[in-house]
C-alpha cells in the first residue's frame, strides 16, 4: 500500500445521508475475485442509464467534477453490507477520502485499509463544505494526515479524528496483517491457554 | 458472579478473548474462535495469503459454505443444481480450489449440509455461547443470540483471520434493547427488530453492541432471537447478543458439534455465568413495549424506514430535519408512494420468505401454517428460499413443500437468493415485493425493484391477497 501524506484535490458533494454499500457497488458487481476495475461499477444505479449511458445529471458524470478525489457524502455513509468492494470501488475511481458526520463501522475500518480516508467533521463544517462544493465546483481541498487537518479553500484548518494505530499504517504504507504476524507468540500462547470450542475438520 | 466489577455479557466475552490489550498505539488483540467463510468475501483473501506465502492458522476454526452467488432453481433429472451464470461458476470453483489448497471444510453446493452461511452455524452446533464469531458478511450479528460475539469483517480482516485467527479491534460501546411484555398473536421476533430499528434510526447503532433482554425477547425461541440479532447492522451495530439461558442450551443438545456427555455439562456450568451481571452498567439504554407492537412493514429504501402496517406513509414536509426531508423525499420517489398513504391494499408482484432473516424451520412451519389451504393470488409470484439443506429436508419430512407447492408457491434450494439478487432470483424493475429478508436498500433485490421488508406472516397473508395484508386479520379468519 502507498503511504498518504498530504494530498490536495478536487472535490464533490453527494449530500445524501444513509449511502449504503449497495448504492456504492450494487451486489451483482460482486461476483469477482479480484479488486481490480471495479471504479467503473462506482454508483452504478445511480450513475448509468439501463442501456449503460451515463446520466447526465448524476453529480459524478458532470464534466467539472471529474478527477475529484475528495467525496463529501450525507451522515452515515456507508451503511450496510460489508463488502469491502465499496471502497475498492471507491480508490478505484480516484478517490482518496471521503467525509462524513459519521461512517458505518465496517465502512469505516474497510476504508481505511485501503487508503481511502474516512473523514469525520461536525455538523457545520460538513454542510459549509457541501455549499463550498456545490458553489464552485474547482473546490479543492487539502488533506494532511501527519496533522489530522483539511485545510479550506480560505485557508481555515479543520481538525479530524483518526486511530493513532491506522494512521500509522497510513502514513507508513504497512498494512495491519505485518503486524498481526508478528504477535505469533503470543497467539501461540492464548491457544495453549483456551482449548478449541469446536473443530470443524472433525 | 456480581462481584466487585459487575460485567455486561459482552464485556465478559470480550475480556476472554484479548490476546494483546488494547493500548494508546494498538487496538485490542481479539482471538476468534470461529470464522465462516463464503465465496463472494473471500477469494481476495486467499490471492493475499498466496502472495505472502501464509497459511490458514486453524483450518479446524474456520467453515465454508456457497451461498450468495448460487442458484435456488431445482436440481435438474440428475439431481445437480445447474450454474448458468459463468462468472458465478467461477466464483465457486475458485472457493473450492481455495478450500481444497488450504485445508479448509467446504459445505459445497449441492450437499446435504450446504446452506446460508448463518443458518449453517447454529444448525450444526458450531455456534456456541461466550464464542467469537466472524465472517466477511454483515448478517454475522445473527449468531449472537447464542450469547455469542458474532460480527461482519471486511475481506483484509478474513485475511487477518485466515492467517493469524486474530482481529484487531478497538473496544465498542454498550446499549441494553429491553422489550418489556409479551407479544400478541401474529406479532413476530421480526416485528420487533423493525420497531426497534424504526425507533433508533438505520445508524443508531453506530459504535455499539446491542443486548436485547426483556420479558419479549426470554419468551422467543432460538430462531426468534437469531432473527432479531440478524438485523442488529440494520441499525448500524456490528452485533448483537441475548443473554444464553435454558432455551439455548436446549437447542444447541444434540447437534452435530455441540459438547457431548461430561463436555456439555462442563460447557453449560460455564455458559451459565455468561448472563450480564447485576449492577453492570451499558453506555447507553432503549425500552419498547411488546404489547404495543403491531406487524411492522417499511415504506421506504432503508430498515428504519418502518412502521406499523397499520400507519401511513409519513409526510415529508412534516420533518423538521432538512437532511431527513430529503432523504424521506428520495426514498419515496424510488418506491413511487405517496405520503399519508396507506400500504394496505398496494398491489404487489412478488413474496419471498428466505434469507439469514427468516428462513428457518419456524419460519417456514409459521409461513405453511398460514398458507394451508389458501392460493396464491394469480397476480403474485411466491418463492419460498429454505435457508439450508437441512432445513428444506426437515421441511419436507413434515410436509410443507406440499403446503407451499399446493397454494401455488415456488418451493427452492438453499441459499440468499432474493435477498441479494445475485443468483439471478430477482424484482424486475419497478417491481414491489413484501420479503421476508432484512434490507429495502434501492435495487437490492434486483435494479429498480421495491421492497417492503415484513414478517414471514405478513408475507403469507399478503401472497394470499395480492396486496399487502395485515395478517391478523387472515389468522382472525382461520380462528372463526
Amino acid at each position: 500500500m502507498e503511504p498518504i501524506k498530504k494530498f490536495t484535490g478536487k472535490t464533490v458533494a453527494l449530500p445524501i445521508n444513509d449511502i449504503d454499500t449497495d448504492q456504492i457497488i450494487p451486489a451483482r458487481y460482486l461476483k469477482v475475485t479480484d479488486k481490480a476495475g471495479l471504479g467503473t461499477a462506482l454508483f452504478s444505479d445511480w450513475r448509468y442509464n439501463a442501456d449503460g449511458s451515463p446520466k447526465p445529471d448524476f453529480v459524478l458524470n458532470q464534466p467539472e467534477h471529474q478527477g475529484a478525489q475528495v467525496l463529501i457524502g450525507g451522515n452515515n455513509f456507508g451503511c450496510g453490507s460489508s463488502r469491502e468492494h465499496a471502497p475498492w470501488a471507491l480508490v478505484g475511481a480516484g478517490f482518496q477520502a471521503v467525509i462524513s458526520t459519521y461512517f458505518a463501522d465496517i465502512f469505516k475500518g474497510n476504508a481505511l485499509k485501503n487508503g481511502l480516508l474516512p473523514i469525520v467533521v461536525d455538523a457545520e463544517t460538513h454542510r459549509q463544505l457541501i455549499s463550498l462544493a456545490e458553489e464552485d465546483p474547482s473546490t479543492q481541498l487539502t488533506v494532511d494526515l501527519q496533522s489530522q487537518t483539511i485545510t479550506l479553500p480560505d485557508g481555515r484548518p479543520v481538525m479530524f479524528p483518526i486511530d493513532s494505530f491506522s494512521k500509522y499504517c497510513l502514513l507508513n504504507g504497512v498494512d495491519q496483517l505485518g503486524f498481526l504476524q508478528g504477535l505469533d507468540g503470543q497467539i501461540a500462547e492464548f491457544e495453549s491457554e483456551n482449548a478449541a470450542r469446536v473443530n470443524t475438520v472433525g | 458472579m456480581a462481584g466487585n466489577n459487575p460485567q455486561t455479557l459482552f464485556e465478559k466475552v470480550w475480556a476472554k478473548h484479548i490476546v494483546r490489550p488494547q493500548t494508546e498505539e494498538t487496538p485490542a488483540v481479539l482471538y476468534i474462535d470461529l470464522h465462516l467463510v463464503h465465496e463472494v468475501t473471500s477469494p481476495q483473501a486467499f490471492t493475499l495469503l498466496r502472495e505472502r506465502g501464509l497459511k490458514v492458522r486453524r483450518p479446524d476454526r474456520t467453515l465454508a459454505t456457497m451461498d450468495h452467488s448460487t442458484p435456488t432453481t431445482p436440481r435438474n433429472a440428475d439431481g445437480i443444481i445447474p450454474i448458468t451464470d459463468p462468472m458465478a461458476a467461477a466464483q465457486l470453483d475458485v472457493m473450492r480450489k481455495n478450500c481444497n489448497d488450504f485445508g479448509i471444510p467446504l459445505y459445497d453446493l449441492g450437499t446435504d449440509k450446504q446452506g446460508i452461511v448463518h443458518v449453517i452455524g447454529p444448525e450444526q452446533g458450531f455456534t456456541q455461547p461466550g464464542m467469537t464469531i466472524v465472517c466477511g458478511d454483515s448478517h454475522t450479528s445473527t449468531h449472537g443470540a447464542f450469547g455469542a460475539l458474532a460480527f461482519g469483517i471486511g475481506t483484509s480482516e478474513v485475511a487477518h483471520v485466515l492467517a493469524t485467527q486474530c482481529l484487531l479491534q478497538n473496544k465498542p460501546k454498550t446499549m441494553a434493547v429491553r422489550i418489556d411484555g409479551r407479544l400478541h398473536p401474529g406479532i413476530t421476533a421480526k416485528d420487533i427488530i423493525l420497531a426497534i430499528i424504526a425507533k433508533i434510526g438505520v445508524g443508531g447503532g453506530t459504535g455499539y453492541v446491542l443486548e436485547y433482554m426483556g420479558e419479549a425477547i426470554r419468551n422467543l425461541s432460538m430462531e426468534g432471537r437469531m432473527t432479531v440479532c440478524n438485523m442488529s447492522i440494520e441499525g448500524g451495530a456490528r452485533a448483537g447478543m441475548v443473554a444464553p439461558d435454558d432455551t439455548t442450551f436446549n437447542y444447541i443438545a444434540g447437534r452435530p458439534y455441540a459438547p457431548k456427555d461430561a463436555d456439555w455439562d462442563k460447557a453449560v456450568a460455564g455458559w451459565r455465568n455468561l448472563p450480564t451481571d447485576e449492577g453492570a452498567v451499558f453506555d447507553h439504554e432503549i425500552v419498547l413495549n411488546a404489547d404495543e407492537l403491531t406487524p411492522m412493514i417499511t415504506y421506504g429504501t432503508n430498515p428504519g424506514m418502518g412502521m406499523s402496517i397499520t400507519s401511513r406513509v409519513p409526510d415529508p414536509d412534516k420533518l423538521s430535519d432538512p437532511n431527513e426531508k430529503i432523504a424521506l423525499d428520495k426514498a419515496l420517489r424510488y418506491m413511487d408512494l405517496q405520503p399519508n398513504q396507506s400500504l394496505l391494499g398496494k398491489p404487489v408482484d412478488v413474496v419471498f420468505v428466505g434469507s439469514c432473516t427468516n428462513s428457518r424451520i419456524s419460519d417456514l412451519r409459521e409461513a405453511a401454517g398460514l398458507i394451508r389451504g389458501h392460493k396464491v393470488a394469480d397476480s403474485v409470484r411466491m418463492l419460498v428460499v429454505p435457508g439450508s439443506q437441512q432445513v428444506k429436508a426437515q421441511a419436507e419430512a413434515e410436509g410443507l413443500h406440499e403446503i407451499f407447492k399446493a397454494a401455488g408457491a415456488e418451493w427452492r434450494e438453499a441459499g440468499c437468493s432474493m435477498c441479494i439478487a445475485m443468483n439471478g432470483d430477482q424484482l424486475a424493475p419497478g417491481q414491489y415485493a413484501v420479503s421476508t429478508s432484512n434490507r429495502n436498500f434501492e435495487g437490492r433485490q434486483g435494479k429498480g425493484g421495491r421492497t417492503f421488508l415484513a414478517s414471514p406472516l405478513t408475507a403469507v397473508a399478503t401472497a394470499v391477497n395480492g396486496v399487502v395484508t395485515d395478517p391478523r386479520a387472515m389468522m382472525e379468519r382461520e380462528m372463526a
